[in-house]
């Protein structure tokens, strides 16, 4: 940077240092950012700044339980979780309960997803449908869905179909609530010049209702995926053979700590990839609202 | 330069219809919301590519006489007669913001390869001939209300109905986007009703001046200045200093 002094004589000053200021009390102005501009922040990456925290949880953890602060009895410290883990992954026992886990999820959001989706659909287009539907699902979505938990095996006997229907019912109300109010909130105004430009209503639906309907949609899919590990976790501790659930509660009879608390990290591990699947799909299919052109 | 203000029935006869008969024929049309008339009583003819201006105070009712034309109200009485192929510009875009711009084009057109050509060339037409990829979320105010009326011209309107469509433009853009208007429709020659506040908007782009006052057309004038039309010219100033105090300004 060079400043000019004095006519003819340039002085140099480096970059970085601060320019002399006029004293405020000249001028009664000062500088807007008075201290050094244009540094940058750490250069640790912010992805492995973000690992610390759980990191520091984890080494927490080990050292409380292999220091015998706590017992092995009451929390298993994180080394035997791992060895727990990697034994029944090697008998196979682990991936075995996990795809037990996975089926019961994947088929009781498959139909509950459909069932909130296509109900929005029709009492969100059509009147009549709403008035007759909607305020009895209102009433029914007050009902905690594990209440249901005995009325449920009592109508699917103690087989899968229990689980499966107690998680497709606790993730139709969260996508049926969400995407019926999405549809309900497409701006009255899109409708109103798409219908000048011709469009009836199978096109209308399709280019101006239904993808202004997205964003509340996956909002609802974000609670429904959610929804369906909770329920999970107890509906496979009653009357299962299998499963994630099944395998903590049978582990709670051994008073295996390591297991149980490996079944809960299984759990958050689902919870994580589903909810990362969920933002690919936004990314994906909100992608116009990012505002790139990328195509 | 002729001029013709009077009552609305009186109005109606004075401009002559262009060759080739009348694009919009309106009778006797009322419209009320409850109790209160906002329409009470407009007979108008627009001839095939004649370009009206409608002047009117806020709550004069003429948005109301466009959405009637637009056929976005069912509930009017009287006749309101219009050509099939009509098109409307908004005040703001409505571009449907999950559609890309040529997508938003072509919204409603048969689907194929004509219409988007049909669409790339109107957005060319426009100036955005670079944007047809784009999602409207990226585009400025007066980029997106072009390629609302590339939308609206792509399906080659008898009657181009535009309701304040450079209200929410800053005064550039708004100069800019007059002077693309009056290209297009030399080269497309719709009927345009062009709804307004703005007494200098209407003066340089109609050719003929209509006020809606109290339910009714009041003044109804033909504008024959020569293009283009300087705010300057004494006789502009005449114009527009008539038009204020039929506005009650």
């Amino acid at each position: 940077m060079t400043v000019v002094d004095a006519p003819g004589t340039a002085v140099l000053v480096p970059p970085g240092a601060a320019v002399p200021a006029a004293p405020p009390a000249e001028t009664g102005l000062q500088e807007a950012w008075p201290g050094r501009r244009g540094r940058r922040s750490l250069t640790i990456p912010r992805s492995v700044r973000r690992l610390v925290g759980p990191l520091l949880l984890v080494a927490v953890w080990q050292a409380l339980t292999a220091g015998g602060v706590v017992s092995a009895r009451t929390l298993a410290p994180p080394a035997d979780v791992y060895r727990a883990g990697l034994e029944l992954w090697q008998a196979g026992e682990l991936q075995a309960h996990l795809l037990a886990s996975l089926r019961r999820a994947a088929a009781g959001l498959g139909i509950g997803v459909s069932v909130g989706v296509l109900l929005a659909t029709i009492t969100g287009l059509l009147r009549l449908a709403d008035d007759l539907v909607d305020p009895a699902v209102q009433v029914l979505r007050a009902v905690p869905v594990l209440g249901l938990l005995p009325l449920v095996i009592i109508w699917f006997g103690i087989g899968e179909a229990p689980k499966i229907a107690l998680v497709a019912i606790g993730t139709a109300f969260p996508v049926y609530v969400n995407t019926h109010a999405a549809i309900r909130g497409v701006d009255a105004k899109l409708v109103e010049a798409a219908t000048t430009f011709g469009l009836r209503r199978g096109s209308l639906i399709r280019h101006v209702v239904l993808p202004g309907a997205v964003p509340g949609f996956l909002v609802g899919l974000r609670f429904a995926l959610t929804g369906a590990w909770l329920i999970m976790i107890v509906a496979e501790q009653i009357n299962a053979k299998t499963g994630i659930g099944f395998l903590m509660n049978e582990a709670r009879v051994w008073f295996r700590t390591d297991i149980i608390v490996l079944g809960l990290v299984v759990y958050g591990v689902l919870g994580l990839v589903t909810d990362g699947i969920v933002r690919l799909l936004e990314r994906t299919l909100l992608s116009w609202r990012r505002g790139f052109a990328g195509s | 330069m002729s001029q013709t203000i009077g009552l609305a029935d009186e109005a109606v006869a004075t401009p002559a219809p262009r060759p080739g008969g009348p694009a919009v024929v309106l009778r006797d049309v009322r419209r009320r919301f409850g109790s209160r008339v906002v329409l009470d009583g407009i007979d108008l003819d627009i001839g095939r590519d004649e370009f009206v201006a409608l002047l009117g105070r806020s709550g004069s009712g003429k948005s109301t006489l466009l959405r009637a034309l637009a056929g976005l109200d069912p509930d009017y009485e009287g006749s309101v007669q219009v050509p099939a192929a009509r098109s409307v510009v908004f005040q703001e875009p409505r571009l449907l913001p999950w559609r890309r711009v040529l997508q938003n084009v072509v919204l409603g057109l048969p689907r194929g390869a004509r219409a988007r050509r049909q669409g790339a060339a109107a957005l060319t037409e426009v100036g955005l001939s670079d944007h047809v990829g784009a999602w409207p979320a990226t585009l400025s105010g007066g980029e997106a209300q072009r390629v609302a009326l590339a939308r609206a011209l792509v399906r080659e309107p008898a009657l181009l109905l535009l309701d304040e469509p450079f209200g929410a433009l800053d005064a550039l853009t708004r100069l800019r986007m007059h002077r693309l208007l009056q290209d297009l429709c030399a080269r497309h020659a719709p009927a345009v009703l062009l709804v307004t506040h703005d007494v200098d908007e209407a003066i340089s782009l109609a050719d003929r001046i209509l006020v809606l006052d109290g339910g009714r057309i009041t003044v109804d004038r033909r504008v024959e200045l020569d293009r283009p039309r300087e705010r300057t010219d004494p006789r502009t100033e005449a114009l527009r200093a008539e038009l204020l105090v039929s506005l009650g300004v």
